[in-house]
C-alpha cells in the first residue's frame, strides 16, 4: 500500500510548506515563552547559587532579601558565626539602580560584599576576567551582562569605582547583572543623601534642644554620627560546616537571635512561588492561548484541504477505500504539518532566543514535551476533517 | 470471473416514505451477459442513477434480486456482508468525469485499487501497467493526472474501473465530456475490454454518437425496463 497522505502532501507541498513555516513562527513563540520562563527560574537558581550560602538570615518575618525588603543590624553576623554549625557567615546588602558609565547607564544589582577573601559569601564564586576586590573602597567586579570593561570607570551615587573584574551569568532574580561592591561603599550608597539634605538634617538636629544641652558636650556631634552611618545590611550569608544540616543551623539561629532564617530549598520557594508567580501565571495564559491558536489554525488548514478533496474521498469510498484508512490520511497530514511546524519552531527559537535581552533557557524536556502537545493538538484538530470525510457518501461519486 | 454476468430481477427502489415516497425502480428486469456491453438509456428523472448504485451497492433497494456472476447479492436484502469489499472486488466503475485521484500518477491511480485489496505494491502496479498498454496510455504511466488529455484521462478511469477484474462494470455517461471520435474510441475499447476480461459492462448514457454501437440496449422510463436490441453497429 502506498501512503495516500504522503502522496497528497508532495503534490500539494507548497501548501505544507507554507501553513508549515507559519505555523512554526506561533510555535517558535511558544518554546520561546516557556524558555523565558525557563530563565526566570534559572535566573533565580543562579543567584542562589552564586551567593555561595546555605542559610539566609534576614529581618523577622520578611521575606527577604529579594522578595521583600530586609534590614538587619551590620553587627549581627560576629554572634551568629560564633553559633554551632555555622562555617562562615558574612553581611551583604542588595540594591537595583541604575549604574551610570559615561553617559549612558545600565540597571543592575549591586551588591554588597563583606570585606574577607574570595569565597566569603556573597562574594562572585568565580571571574571569567580581572581579579576580585582587594582595597575596600570604589573596586566593583561586573558581570559582563552590564557591557562594561576591566579598567572602566562606573558611578554608583555619588561614587566612581574602577571595573577590576568580570563575572559571567551573575544575575538578579528580575535577570539585571550584578555589580559587586565593597560593603561600607554599599551601605552608603544605599542611604546616601544628597549634600543639602545632610546640611538640613544637620541644622535641625542642632537646633533640637534635646540635643544641644551646653552641660552634654559632645552630645550633639555623637548624635549627628548617629543619624549619618548607615549599619544597616539586607541580610546575612551563613555557610553551614561540614556534619551539619542546613535545618539543624537555622533553627538556633531562629530561636536565639529572633531573626527569620531560610534553608536553599525555601529561599527557591519564595523566589519560584512568590517572586515570579505572576509572571509564570501571565506566560502561562500565553502559552494557552497559542495552543489554542496553533490549534485552530491546524484544524481550518486540514478541513479546508479535506474540503479539497472531498469528490476524491468519494470515490475512494465508492472504490472500497476502508474509512480507517481515508481517517488515516487526514491524522497523518495534521501530523506532518505539526511536524513541519515543529522543526520550523524549534529552529526559530534556537535562533532566536540569544536575541532577548533576558536570560531564554529552552530545555530538551519543554521541547519534547511541546512537540507531544503539538501532536495532541494536531490530532484533536483532524477530528473535524475526519467526521466530515467519514459522512461523505459513496453515492456521490455517481452523481444524480 | 465472468461467470453469468449480471442478473437483475424484480428490483425495485422507493426514495422515503409515505406522502413523498418516490418509487424511483418499479421493477427493473436486466440481464448482461459475460463479454457484453449493454446501453442503458432513459430521460433525466427516469431511475437511471438510481439503478446504477443499486447495483453499485451504494444505496439498498427496496426489493427484487440481483446476482452478479455466480453471486447472488441481492435477494430482498443484502447477501452480503461487506458491501464496501464487493464494490472493490466485483464491481469496476466509470464515471462522467474520470475522477482521478489527483495526488497519484496514472500508474497509481490505477494500482490503488489492489492495493487497497492487499496486493503487493509491484505486483499491483505491474496489473497497473498492463491494462494501461491493452488501453494504450503506457506513454503516461508515469504522469499526474492533471497532465493528462480528456481521452487519456478516461481511458485511465477505465483501466482503473477494469484493473481488479470485476465481473461487472457501471459506466455512467463515460463519453459525455469526450467528441465523437473520442467517444467511439472508448465505446471499442470497452467492447474489447469486455470480450478480452469476460466483464459484463452496463453503459448509461444518452450520448447520440454512440448509442448506434449498442447491440442491445435497454430503454429505461418511469423506474421500468424495457429491452430492445440495438445498432450492434460496430467493433468486431
Ligand atoms: N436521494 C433521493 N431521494 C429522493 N428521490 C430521489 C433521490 N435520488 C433520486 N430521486 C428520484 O428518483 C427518480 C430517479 O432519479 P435518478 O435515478 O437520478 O434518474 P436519472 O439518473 O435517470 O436522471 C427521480 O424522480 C428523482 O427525483
Ligand atoms: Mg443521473
Amino acid at each position: 500500500m502506498i501512503s495516500l497522505a504522503g502522496r497528497d502532501i508532495l503534490h500539494a507541498w507548497g501548501k505544507f510548506v507554507f501553513t508549515g513555516i507559519g505555523l512554526g513562527l506561533l510555535i517558535g513563540v511558544t518554546l520561546t515563552m516557556a524558555g523565558v520562563y525557563r530563565g526566570m527560574v534559572d535566573d533565580g537558581k543562579a543567584l542562589l547559587d552564586n551567593s555561595g550560602a546555605d542559610l539566609w538570615v534576614v529581618q523577622k518575618d520578611t521575606l527577604g532579601p529579594y522578595a521583600e525588603s530586609s534590614s538587619l543590624h551590620d553587627d549581627g553576623w560576629r554572634a551568629i558565626r560564633a553559633m554551632p554549625g555555622v562555617a562562615d557567615a558574612a553581611n551583604v546588602t542588595y540594591l537595583t539602580m541604575q549604574v551610570r558609565r559615561g553617559d549612558g547607564d545600565v540597571r543592575a544589582m549591586v551588591v554588597g560584599v563583606a570585606a574577607g577573601e574570595p569565597g566569603t559569601p556573597g562574594w562572585p564564586p568565580y571571574l571569567v576576567a580581572g581579579r576580585q576586590i582587594t582595597r575596600s573602597h570604589y573596586e566593583a567586579v561586573a558581570d559582563i551582562a552590564t557591557g562594561f570593561r576591566l579598567g572602566d570607570r562606573i558611578r554608583i551615587r555619588r561614587n566612581h569605582y574602577t571595573v577590576v573584574g568580570l563575572t559571567r551569568r551573575m544575575v538578579s532574580s528580575n535577570g539585571d547583572p550584578m555589580v559587586f561592591i565593597p560593603l561600607k561603599d554599599a551601605q552608603e550608597a544605599q542611604f546616601l543623601k544628597d549634600n543639602d539634605a545632610i546640611l538640613q538634617s544637620r541644622r535641625r538636629t542642632a537646633q533640637n534642644p534635646a540635643f544641644d544641652r551646653p552641660g552634654v558636650p559632645g552630645l550633639l556631634d555623637a548624635a549627628i554620627a548617629a543619624q549619618e552611618g548607615n549599619p544597616f545590611v539586607n541580610a546575612v550569608l551563613v555557610r553551614v560546616a561540614p556534619g551539619y544540616t542546613p535545618e539543624q543551623v537555622a533553627e538556633p539561629i531562629r530561636r536565639w537571635k529572633r531573626l527569620t532564617v531560610y534553608t536553599r530549598a525555601q529561599m527557591e520557594g519564595i523566589l519560584v512561588g512568590k517572586l515570579i508567580a505572576t509572571s509564570a501565571k501571565q506566560i502561562g495564559m500565553f502559552l494557552v492561548i497559542l495552543a489554542a491558536v496553533s490549534a485552530a489554525i491546524v484544524a481550518f488548514i486540514i478541513y479546508t484541504l479535506t474540503m479539497d478533496k472531498i469528490r476524491e474521498i468519494a470515490v475512494l469510498k465508492l472504490i472500497g477505500t476502508r474509512n480507517r484508512t481515508i481517517a488515516a490520511m487526514i491524522l497523518q497530514q495534521a501530523l506532518a504539518l505539526g511536524a513541519i511546524g515543529f522543526v520550523v519552531g524549534k529552529i526559530t527559537a534556537t535562533f532566536a532566543a540569544p536575541l532577548f535581552p533576558k536570560y531564554v533557557l529552552l530545555m530538551p524536556a519543554d521541547s519534547v514535551a511541546g512537540f507531544l502537545a503539538l501532536l495532541a493538538i494536531c490530532a484533536l484538530a483532524s477530528v473535524i476533517a475526519i467526521r466530515m470525510a467519514l459522512k461523505v457518501d459513496p453515492a456521490e461519486a455517481i452523481g444524480g | 470471473m465472468g461467470g453469468k454476468g449480471i442478473r437483475i430481477e424484480g428490483l425495485r427502489k422507493r426514495y422515503g416514505q409515505g406522502d413523498t415516497a418516490v418509487d424511483a425502480l418499479k421493477g427493473v428486469d436486466m440481464h448482461v451477459a459475460p463479454g457484453e456491453v449493454v446501453g442503458l438509456i432513459g430521460p433525466s428523472g427516469s431511475g437511471k442513477s438510481t439503478l446504477l448504485k443499486c447495483l453499485g451497492a451504494v444505496i439498498d433497494p427496496t426489493a427484487g434480486r440481483m446476482v452478479l456472476g455466480e453471486e447472488t447479492i441481492y435477494d430482498d436484502g443484502w447477501q452480503v456482508r461487506d458491501l464496501r469489499a464487493l464494490r472493490r472486488d466485483k464491481i469496476g466503475f466509470v464515471f462522467q468525469a474520470p475522477y482521478l485521484i489527483p495526488f497519484l500518477d496514472v500508474t497509481d491511480n490505477v494500482a490503488l485499487l489492489p492495493m487497497l485489496a492487499g496486493v503487493a505494491n509491484a505486483e499491483a502496479r505491474a496489473r497497473a501497467l498492463e491494462l494501461l498498454t491493452a488501453l494504450d496510455v503506457q506513454h503516461r504511466a508515469r504522469a499526474m493526472p492533471s497532465q493528462l488529455s480528456g481521452g487519456e484521462q478516461q481511458r485511465v478511469a477505465i483501466a482503473r474501473g477494469l484493473v481488479n477484474r470485476p465481473p461487472v462494470i457501471l459506466a455512467d455517461e463515460p463519453t459525455a465530456p469526450l467528441d465523437s471520435q473520442r467517444a467511439l474510441a472508448v465505446v471499442r475499447i470497452l467492447n474489447q475490454m469486455a470480450r478480452q476480461y469476460e466483464t459484463a459492462i452496463i453503459v448509461v448514457t444518452h450520448d447520440e454518437k454512440i448509442i448506434p454501437t449498442f447491440k442491445r440496449i435497454y430503454h429505461i422510463r418511469d423506474g421500468a425496463t424495457h429491452e430492445e436490441a440495438g445498432e450492434g453497429r460496430g467493433f468486431d
